[in-house]
């Protein structure tokens, strides 16, 4: 069974199309990059496989079935729009508030309630993180946090929505192998939504690359080239390989998606 | 001090800063959590014109004040993100205020209560006032209970709520209509212009000192009641209004919370630094 399936899929966000006819399957297990650049679409795609927007047109399965809202196989981190900084809430109490969040009443969690949040702290070795509050974490650690909420309720598919963010390179190192790690040891599907592709070069499996509302998937080297990239965008691409880097520039411009100036 | 308590006015007022303590610091912690204090700022100003509405068609002030926040926070609540654009925000404010004078304007014996609205009376505050606080106080209160649980989730990570299926534009409703009823009931206390001291003040001095949601709010109640209590004892032998004390101790424990958790967090935080 396929973990996500899109058929001639067309998904538009605020009147404007931001995918369309696209299609693509992704294996259970697999360490999927889903690339682009800002704007790309890629949290429209992600709100599309959660079930939260219908698409205009074509079908989406994820694990064998059209996607609902609330559907508890899918962990989920949203990208982190707020600055949790200033919020004096623990991180086992920030983790919990997601377990059983959709019940009413007030929040004292039960023993398996408390036992899942822990569950879900060890699965990415961050228990030591339980009691101290949001605000005195570093940015790495808030994140595993937020990886750690993701990973309530056992899910079969994980989709993680820009975790390299404001992150310096040895963070987003230790964030992708970590995530990468979960998903063999868990045998699950990671759709790991980054507009960076230097970071994740070494750990996926394949790369997902939207562009101009169209989708090309593929092992790095078959999508980051530039006849593949220059179809997509409808436009002349250059691909630059340096050390180990890869660089997509159009024309002279150096595109978002493959820019990452700051990380050298 | 056992001579505060003599008073019949000094006793409401004790009762009734006990009530509005409670709620405005249990209100007031997810409003501070939620990132939506100014959401409390703006139901008080949408409220004074509806004070002085119902005073100018002969209905009781309170009335007024409390249909009018309400029907506000239902507004922002369905509003959603885009009630957060600040200059549509300051003219409804402005708005608000100005009808608020033209009501005034028009029914000129109702003026000399309007430093009442706008600031607060807390010593005219009659038993009758109390046990309406005390019963909407009850309602407010089992209503949060309700939705603490989706509220929390909602407030902490909206867009995960969203995908796991809570109804965040009800329960973010819900939560403004709570936050609009507090609100007249802190306006009895600090006035229109004030509220922000009792609803804001101690429930983020609280969200400072604390890490646990049950703690947090238990602190954040604790701290508005005390403020007040101390606030009324302090106007009572200095003569100063209640509303002043009230501003000046929660911006106090505000700046010394800060203080404090700096040099509380400082090592830790350096320590933190060198760990991914």
């Amino acid at each position: 069974m396929n973990a996500i399936e899109f058929d001639k899929v067309t998904l538009t966000y605020g009147g404007r199309r931001v995918l369309s006819d696209v299609s693509f399957s992704i294996p259970q297990g697999a360490f999927i990059g889903l690339l682009g650049a800002n704007g790309a679409g890629k949290t429209t795609m992600l709100r599309a496989i959660l079930g939260l927007i219908k698409p205009a047109g074509g079908a989406i399965s994820v694990l064998g079935k059209p996607p609902t809202r609330g559907n508890a196989a899918i962990g989920y981190m949203p990208q982190a729009r707020r600055a949790l900084s200033d919020v004096g809430i623990s991180g086992l109490d920030f983790v919990l508030s997601a377990v059983g969040g959709h019940r009413w009443g007030w929040p004292v969690p039960s023993s398996a309630e408390k036992e899942a949040a822990w569950k879900a702290l060890q699965a990415i070795g961050a228990t030591d993180l339980a009691r101290r509050p949001l605000g005195e974490l570093s940015g790495g650690e808030r994140q595993r946090i937020l990886i750690a909420q993701s990973l309530i309720g056992d899910p079969q598919l994980l989709l993680l929505d820009e975790p390299l963010i404001s992150l310096d390179a040895a963070h987003q190192r230790a964030i992708i192998d970590l995530v990468h790690e979960i998903g063999e040891r868990l045998g699950i599907a990671v759709l790991f939504c980054s507009h960076e592709i230097n970071p994740l070069l070494r750990a996926v499996d394949r790369v997902l690359y939207l562009g101009n509302g169209k989708a090309a998937i593929g092992s790095v080297d078959e999508v980051i080239s530039g006849p593949v990239l220059s179809k997509l965008y409808g436009t002349h691409i250059n691909v630059v390989r340096v050390a180990g880097r890869i660089f997509v520039m159009a024309d002279d411009v150096e595109l978002e998606s493959g820019a990452h100036v700051h990380d050298l | 001090m056992s001579t505060i308590f003599d008073y019949e006015f000094m006793r409401n007022a004790f009762y009734a800063c006990t009530i509005v303590g409670i709620v405005s610091g249990a209100v007031g912690y997810f409003l501070v959590l939620r990132g939506q204090t100014f959401a409390g700022h703006a139901l008080s100003h949408v409220g004074f014109p509806g004070a002085t509405g119902a005073g100018l068609i002969g209905l009781s002030p309170f009335l007024g004040l409390t249909v009018f926040t309400i029907a506000a926070g239902i507004g922002i609540g369905l509003l959603g993100e885009r009630a957060h654009r600040d200059v549509a925000i300051g003219i409804v404010l402005t708005l608000s205020l100005g009808l608020g004078l033209l009501f005034l304007h028009f029914y000129t014996a109702f003026a000399s209560q309007a430093t009442n609205v706008l600031f607060g009376n807390v010593l005219g505050i009659s038993l009758r006032t109390v046990i309406v606080l005390a019963v909407l106080a009850v309602a407010i209160l089992a209503a949060l209970v309700l939705i603490a649980r989706p509220l929390l989730f909602a407030s902490l990570q909206p867009e995960l709520a969203e995908a796991r299926g809570v109804p965040i534009t009800l329960v973010s409703t819900l939560f403004m209509v709570l936050v609009a009823v507090a609100t007249s009931e802190a306006v009895q206390i600090v006035g229109v212009l004030l509220v922000f001291a009792l609803m804001v003040a101690p429930a983020a001095t609280a969200l400072r000192l604390t890490s646990g949601v049950a703690a947090g709010v238990l602190a954040s109640i604790a701290l508005a009641v005390v403020i007040a209590w101390i606030s009324l004892s302090l106007a009572f032998l200095t003569d100063w209004p209640t509303s002043f004390w009230i501003t000046a101790l929660g911006a106090a424990a505000y700046v010394i919370s800060g203080m404090a958790r700096r040099s509380a967090s400082a090592p830790e935080a350096r320590l933190a630094e060198g760990n991914p």
